[in-house]
């Protein structure tokens, strides 16, 4: 047995405001292209700096701690972090425009077409960035001319990509009758792609100095959210191969985890176990941004006046490996699974997720220091009337915790602060759940301030309408030493 | 109230479920004709 521990972890934002009308609510209410959205829409889609300035997507990266959002005046749209920074100890955030160029580089196919003279103008900064590099620049080629990009969008062949009024891509269909190869579909599955790679990229060394190079890792686990396939298997998958052959991961092969939002939970707890049995020394778990969910509630923040603030694809990377003697420890002794004869009701579900097994280790629910649940930013949900999810999971816990005898029922909103986190993530639906807390977890639980972190992730497999069932993982992160 | 009342029960993976509020609205005397638990975020 090889105990796995937290070699690195890594979370990044892209900001893609224009990439929001391609978000599943968006591209169904909105006038198609090449229309233009309404004035209003396109009013309220926020600028790169006041994205980066958000104080949520700066906990993401690792600018700010999540606690320093309960002092942040609300709303946090209005307060923007003052000498705010791009990049973070977590990962960066990245603009749009050259994301767009990784898009391209991300595409084996020539079915993203950038207009030539943006081309030019991208390359030499997808090379020189930290993340990028003159492969990805070489990927770009030459660009085509804004000519053929109008004919295509005009001729309904392709789905343009826009940066304010120009038009400077596009993307083709894989195949002319074959739904899971339509522009929209390679988009949303490019843009995964793209920003799994990069995140994968930042949590594997030099970015990370515990954990493997590029070409050292061996294992590749993605939980992203898309279905990569064709007609014949629309979820055939396997994007993790995909994302280690752009990242540039020669020695790595891979596999896809998908359970909903617990994908990545899963992920996790299969990479310990590989990393565990000695079947692999590192496994990297990656999580690429949802295009689909970009701008999901955007009628709602217009409605209620405020900016879109669905406007970044969010990617997690994590890397597992043997035991250096300074990385979290992956207890795998203290994992929680939803079993299928369970039951849905919240308390079936938190019974098995976090009851079981801090159980079979001896503990209480109040001798886990931090937990990381669904963490949704807030300010996101409220104006579509939807609760705190952070919040409102946090005080189930701390009403089980309650009814269990170890806090008395009227310490429920101490619990939530003191174990509890405040929701920062953006919606991006597996990325959310659980995940953005572990480059947090590692780093403090390496600086001596905190000794336990469990991480737990729901799953909604009603959704596919194949099950009636939630799903759940968890899985107890414990300092070294 | 709800006695000999046909019910609708949406429910929120996050919030209350819908069997949850199936079960409530059955022993007030509702008869469930659809349930149903969606995620929202």
């Amino acid at each position: 047995m090889y105990p796995p521990v937290l070699r690195s972890a890594a979370c990044l934002l892209v900001h893609t405001p224009h990439l929001v009308r391609h978000g599943s609510k968006p591209s169904r209410t909105l006038p198609p292209p090449p229309c233009s959205p309404p004035a209003a829409y396109t009013a309220a889609l926020r600028d790169y700096p006041a994205a980066v300035g958000y104080p949520p997507n700066q906990v993401f990266i690792g600018n700010l701690p999540p606690d320093a959002l309960y002092e942040t005046p609300q709303p946090w749209w209005r307060h923007p972090l003052e000498g705010a920074q791009p990049e973070g100890p977590f990962g960066p955030i990245l603009p749009e425009p050259l994301f767009l160029g990784w898009l391209k580089a991300a595409d084996p196919f020539d079915l993203v077409l950038l207009e030539e003279q943006f081309t030019a103008s991208l390359a030499p900064q997808l090379a020189a960035h930290p993340l990028g590099g003159a492969a990805d620049a070489a990927r770009l080629g030459p660009g085509v001319p804004l000519a053929t990009l109008t004919a295509r969008v005009a001729a309904g062949q392709a789905l343009p990509l826009m940066l304010d009024e120009r038009l400077v891509g596009a993307v083709l269909p894989g195949h002319a009758h074959d739904a899971a190869l339509a522009p929209s579909v390679l988009l949303e599955n490019l843009a995964a792609k793209a920003s799994a790679a990069l995140a994968l990229r930042r949590a594997l060394a030099p970015f990370a100095p515990d954990a493997p190079p590029l070409d050292a890792l061996t294992h590749i686990l993605s939980a992203s959210e898309e279905a990569v396939g064709d007609r014949y298997n629309r979820g055939g998958g396997n994007l993790a191969k995909a994302i280690g052959e752009l990242a540039g991961c020669t020695n790595a092969s891979g596999c896809d985890i998908k359970a909903f939002c617990a994908g990545p939970l899963h992920a996790l707890i299969i990479a310990g176990s590989l990393v565990a049995t000695g079947v692999a020394e590192s496994v990297a778990v990656v999580g690429g941004g949802s295009l689909a969910k970009l701008g999901m509630k955007y009628e709602s923040h217009l409605a209620k006046g405020l900016p879109i603030l669905e406007d970044c694809l969010g990617a997690v990377a994590a890397v597992v490996g043997r035991d250096d003697g300074h990385s979290p420890r992956l207890r795998l002794d203290v994992v929680g699974r939803h079993p299928i004869g369970a039951g849905s009701a919240q308390q079936a579900i938190l019974e098995a997720l976090v009851v079981a097994p801090l159980a079979r280790a001896g503990r209480r629910l109040t001798e886990v220091d931090k937990y990381a649940t669904e963490l949704q930013n807030p300010e996101i949900t409220a104006p579509a009337d939807r609760a705190d999810v952070a919040r409102q999971n946090y005080r189930l816990l701390a009403a089980l915790a309650a009814r269990r005898g170890e806090i008395a029922p009227d310490a429920l909103d101490a619990f939530v602060r003191a174990h509890g986190l405040p929701g920062y993530a953006p919606t991006q639906g597996h990325i959310p759940s659980a995940i953005p807390f572990l480059p947090w977890a590692r780093a403090a639980m390496q600086a001596g301030t905190l000794r336990t972190a469990m991480f737990l992730a729901k799953g909604s497999l009603f959704l596919g309408r194949m099950t009636t069932l939630a799903d759940g993982a968890s899985l107890l992160l414990e300092a070294p030493g | 109230m709800f006695a000999g009342k046909r019910v609708i029960a949406l429910g929120d993976r996050d919030g209350i479920q819908g069997p949850a509020i199936a079960e409530c609205l059955q022993t007030a005397g509702a008869q469930i004709v659809y349930m149903g638990t969606e995620c929202f975020v």
